[in-house]
This record gives C-alpha cells, structure tokens and sequence, in this order.
C-alpha cells in the first residue's frame, strides 16, 4: 500500500543536483517522479523511483545524505476537479496532507499523487473508503 | 607513572631556588654569546649583573617570532655549529622557517621531557606506538619519537597521510599508543568507525598534540578510537613537545618547570598576569644550550595554576591552549575563538564533527559564516526540522559567543579532512 519514497539533502551549491542524478543514472535506477522544493541555503530532493533501496544505498555510497520515508500514490482522474475528491476524502477524516507532487505518464490513465500525510494507516482506510484508487508498489515502481 | 620522581616531585621551595640559579645563569649566557639580547639588554640599560632573582624576570624584554624571522638562520644560537647536532624548524606558513638547534644535552632533556609526559599517562616499555606526525623538520614526530624509544617502547614511525595503510598497520601491529595531531586523529577515528574496527584494534592511549583539542572533540576522538585521549604541549621555539603534558588526572598540563618558566601576559600590554588569569603564555628556557630563550611569546592563550595535582607532582599546570592571540578572531568587535565554535558544535547532535569557518565582510559588517555537515537523515523528513537545527546552533552560538553568526549546512564529507594541523578558519575580510 504504502511507497517508499527517497529524500536527499541538497545543498545550495550549483551541480549538486546533477550529480545526484548521475549517480543514480549511472546506477540504472530510473526516477518516476521527483519533487524539489528549495529555501535559502539548502534543499530537500524527494524521488520516487524504479528501485529504492539501491537508490538509497549508492548515493549513501556517494556520500549524500538520504533517509527513505513511506508515502501514499493514488490515481486520480485527469479532469478538472480529479484531486479535489481525494482531498476531500482526506479533509473529512481530518488528516492533514504535509506535502504533495503529481505526476502524469503516458503508460496509463490519469494523474498520480504522491501523498505525504501524518498517518498512512488511517489515510489509507479512509481513501479506500472514499473509492480513491491507490497504487501497489510494484504498480508504481513499474510505470 | 614517573620518569623522573624526584624531579617530577620535587618541593616548590627547592624548584624555585632551582629555576632562579639556572635562570641568573642563563641570562648571562645569553648577554655574552647572542647579539641580540646583549644588544637590546644595552639599549633598555640592563646589567645581567643586576639579575639576581626570579622577580627580575618581568624586568627583561620579550622575544618573539620575528625576532627568529629577523634572525635567520643561527643569528639567535648560543653556540658554535660544532656542538649543534639537530636542526628542526616550524613550518613558516609565509616564508622561511623558524630554525631551532640542538646540542647533545638538549636533545638529552628534551627526551627525557617527553618520556615524562609519557609516562604520566601510562605508556610503558610493554607499548607499540604509531607515529602518525608527519616527520621531517617539524618536531612532533622525532620528539615523540625520542622519548618513546627512552622509556622503552616500540616505535612505528608512520608519518601522516595515506589513511588507509595507518589503520592496517594500527590492526595488524597490535598498536596501543597513537600519535597524531587532535584532527587527524578525529579523521582517522571516523574511518575506523566506519570500517567497522571500532573496538576491534588494541589501542589505548592517544598522544595529541601540535594543536588545540577542546573536550568534545576529544570525547568524540575517545568514544569513536577507543583511547584514552591525552594532551601535551610544545613548540618548536621552545624546544618541541613535552614542555608541558598531562598526567592521568587530565587536569591540566604539567609544565616541566625545571626547564622553563612560564608567564601569563595581558597579551594587549605585555603586563604579567596573577595566577589563574587567562592570557598569553610566555616562556623562558632554564637549561637550553644551542638556543635559550628569555621570555618568548608563544601567542597561545591559557592560564596556569600552581594548586597541588592528585597524582603528587608538584610542578605547575596550564589549561588547555584556548587558542592563539594570533588566531583569535575579532567579529563586529567580539573577540571569537575557533575553539568556542568548535565546543558548541560537538555538542549538537544531528551534526558532523567537522566545520569550517567564513569570515567575510560587506558594507563594513563583518558576517560570519559557519559551516556544518548535516549527519541526520531522519531530519529530511521535513523543512522544519532542518531549519530548527539550524536555528538551534545559531542560537547556542549566539549564547557562547554573543554575536549571530549564519549556519549552512553542508553535505557530508564535503568539508576537507587534514592529516597534519587543521586550518579551519578562511577570513577573507583583507583580502
């Protein structure tokens, strides 16, 4: 049910986020989505990728900084409003969403969602409940 | 353990009347065999007949390290090259070196300086010791080396660098005794953590030297090496290490006081300090031949206490070098010591042990930079988590050292390591 999603230190430094994709190029792992938010002197890089643990364990390797944290993928219809009824599902339940990036493919229908939120457990109850389709992760590592 | 109990011990009273003779007869000496001094003790009007006593100490004019810049090479030697058997120097980070000589019975005393400390500490006969100093002009390394082998031990002389080959040879030598400067050892200490050999290899006693170390440091030196980590203290000027070093109590260093006296100056005045003042210490030889010196200004900071030590010896101790009046930095008029940012630093989890400072200025501020390496992955989980961290050191450095100073943090390993002395500071505000 849950994703497992990789986050790196970055810092404010031009081509530290290039070398963070060579490495996991050069590694064969291929990045199905990515998140960068920045603030003034550092960033945090999320990744949701083909093979995580390897992902973790050759830019540990490199010398970054990485911690692997458990999201939620959900599929969403590509229409205006799509996301409104997984948040809104989230919203009765009460459970706040930390943060979020989507990510559209060409293999499959509609958009996707990467959902950080303070409990999965429950999140993922109430999301089933609601009819939100949620991606296996093997589903999600395929694309 | 004692080298030398009689003397390591010896009564106040008679040290003091032991360092007055040798200090009358010193400054004799040097009026007779250094230009410089019989030169400038004339043009201040001194008599070194009118030298009777230790209180006429303050009343002579201090030596410094231009004085031996000026002086290049042997213009401050006391005796004919004949009887020089050494020459060792400092590394002049501009420049020439500082060259200091050596007679027979100054390498003698100083052997036996360094077997002192040594054996303070617990290094016996039955030890094998590392040399990891970089050998060559630089005293650290044969000094050691010297009263290693005086007491009996088996000495590896290594030198610095090549990380790799010191921890093989620290496993498969069965080593127990490791020299090295405080931040080589942090960096040889990490790579032993992580190599998995913590615990693994037989060392036991840690000689640092060469530089300052504060406590946490060293607590993380300890903690990731397995060692009993000890401090001594030396310059090349003076003689090298073993000046002073300290005993099991770890309570400050034993000044070898029947070699030297030490001052505590107001480095801003030259004004001798009362005791237990932190200032700047100024030492002056009792029993140097090729090179005596008479109140040199070492630039180091600390203060020296002459209470009674638990383990019986009776001569005086200093603190831990705080840091170097040289090196003191002064930001938007407060003074900063590397070694205060350094203290707060190892304190905080979540981060490395290794920083680098930045001192730039812009529109006449002055803004200090302080770099450190992020270790905590957990804390990605969020901004805020990060950015707490941040302010969380920001704000311990403000309480220590009263002004803001901005925290960046870095990758990991992405500050440089060193394998001789650290140069941890880049102050481009002159530049």
């Amino acid at each position: 049910m849950f994703i497992n999603q990789v986050s790196v230190f970055i810092e404010n430094r031009s081509g530290r986020l290039s070398s963070i994709t060579k490495v996991l190029g050069d590694n064969g792992i291929d990045i199905r989505a990515l998140s960068l938010a920045d603030t003034t002197n550092f960033g945090i890089l999320r990744l949701i990728v083909n093979d995580p643990k390897k992902a973790e364990k050759v830019l540990k390797d490199n010398g970054f900084t990485v911690s692997t944290t458990k999201v939620i993928a959900v599929q969403v219809e590509d229409t205006p409003g799509g996301l409104y009824k997984t948040l809104d599902c989230l919203q009765g339940a009460n459970i706040g969403v930390e943060y979020a990036y989507a990510f559209i493919t060409r293999k499959k229908d509609g958009a996707f969602v990467i959902l950080r939120v303070e409990n999965n457990e429950i999140a993922v109850e109430h999301l089933k409940d609601c009819g939100v389709n949620i991606l296996s992760e093997d589903e999600v590592y395929s694309i | 353990m004692f080298f030398q109990k009689d003397i390591e011990t010896m009564d106040r009273e008679a040290l003091r009347a032991l360092q007055q003779e040798r200090f009358i007869r010193t400054v004799q000496t040097v009026y007779q065999n250094v230009p410089l001094y019989h030169e400038r003790f004339n043009s201040l009007g001194i008599n070194p007949s009118d030298i009777r006593s230790l209180d006429d100490l303050k009343s002579l004019p201090f030596l410094t390290k231009d004085d031996f810049r000026n002086n290049y090479p042997y213009g401050l030697f006391a005796r004919p090259m004949k009887e020089i058997k050494r020459i060792h120097g400092s590394s002049g980070t501009t420049g020439k070196p500082t060259i200091v000589g050596y007679t027979q019975n100054d390498l003698n005393n100083w052997s036996d300086m360094v077997a002192r400390f040594i054996s303070a500490v617990g290094v016996t006969d039955e030890d094998i010791a590392q040399i990891s100093f970089g050998y060559g002009l630089f005293t650290g390394a044969l000094g050691l080396h010297q009263g290693l082998e005086k007491i009996g031990c088996t000495v590896i002389p290594m030198s610095s660098g090549n990380t790799e080959k010191q921890l093989m040879m620290m496993e498969d030598m069965g080593v127990t005794v490791l020299v090295a400067t405080p931040s080589y050892a942090l960096y040889l200490s990490e790579v032993c953590r992580e190599k998995g050999l913590t615990g693994k290899l037989k060392l036991r006693v840690g000689l640092f030297g060469a530089e300052g170390c504060t406590a946490e440091m060293r607590a993380k030196i300890e903690e990731n090496l397995g060692v009993l980590a000890t401090d001594n203290y030396g310059m090349s000027e003076l003689i090298g290490p073993g000046v002073a070093g300290e005993c099991e109590y770890r309570n400050g260093l034993h000044i070898a006081e029947d070699h030297f006296i030490c001052e505590i100056i107001d480095p801003e005045t030259g004004e001798v300090l009362p005791e237990g003042s932190t200032g700047e210490l100024v030492v002056t030889s009792l029993t140097k031949e090729a090179l005596p010196i008479i109140r040199y200004r070492t630039r180091d900071m600390t203060r020296i206490t002459t209470e009674k030590c638990e383990c019986g010896r009776t001569h005086a101790r200093m603190a831990k070098v705080i840091g170097r009046s040289d090196d003191m930095l002064i930001i938007k008029g407060v003074n900063v010591f590397p070694s205060q940012i350094e203290s707060v630093l190892m304190g905080i989890d979540s981060i490395g042990p290794h920083y680098h400072l930045i001192v730039t200025r812009k529109n006449f501020m002055d803004h200090l930079e302080v770099e450190v390496e992020l270790t905590d992955a957990s804390l990605l989980e969020s901004y805020g988590e990060l950015e707490n961290l941040q302010n969380h050191i920001t704000d311990r450095l403000r309480t220590v050292l009263g002004l803001t100073a901005q925290v960046t943090l870095v990758g990991p390993k992405s500050l440089e390591r060193f394998t001789g002395k650290a140069k941890r500071v880049t102050d481009l505000r002159n530049t």
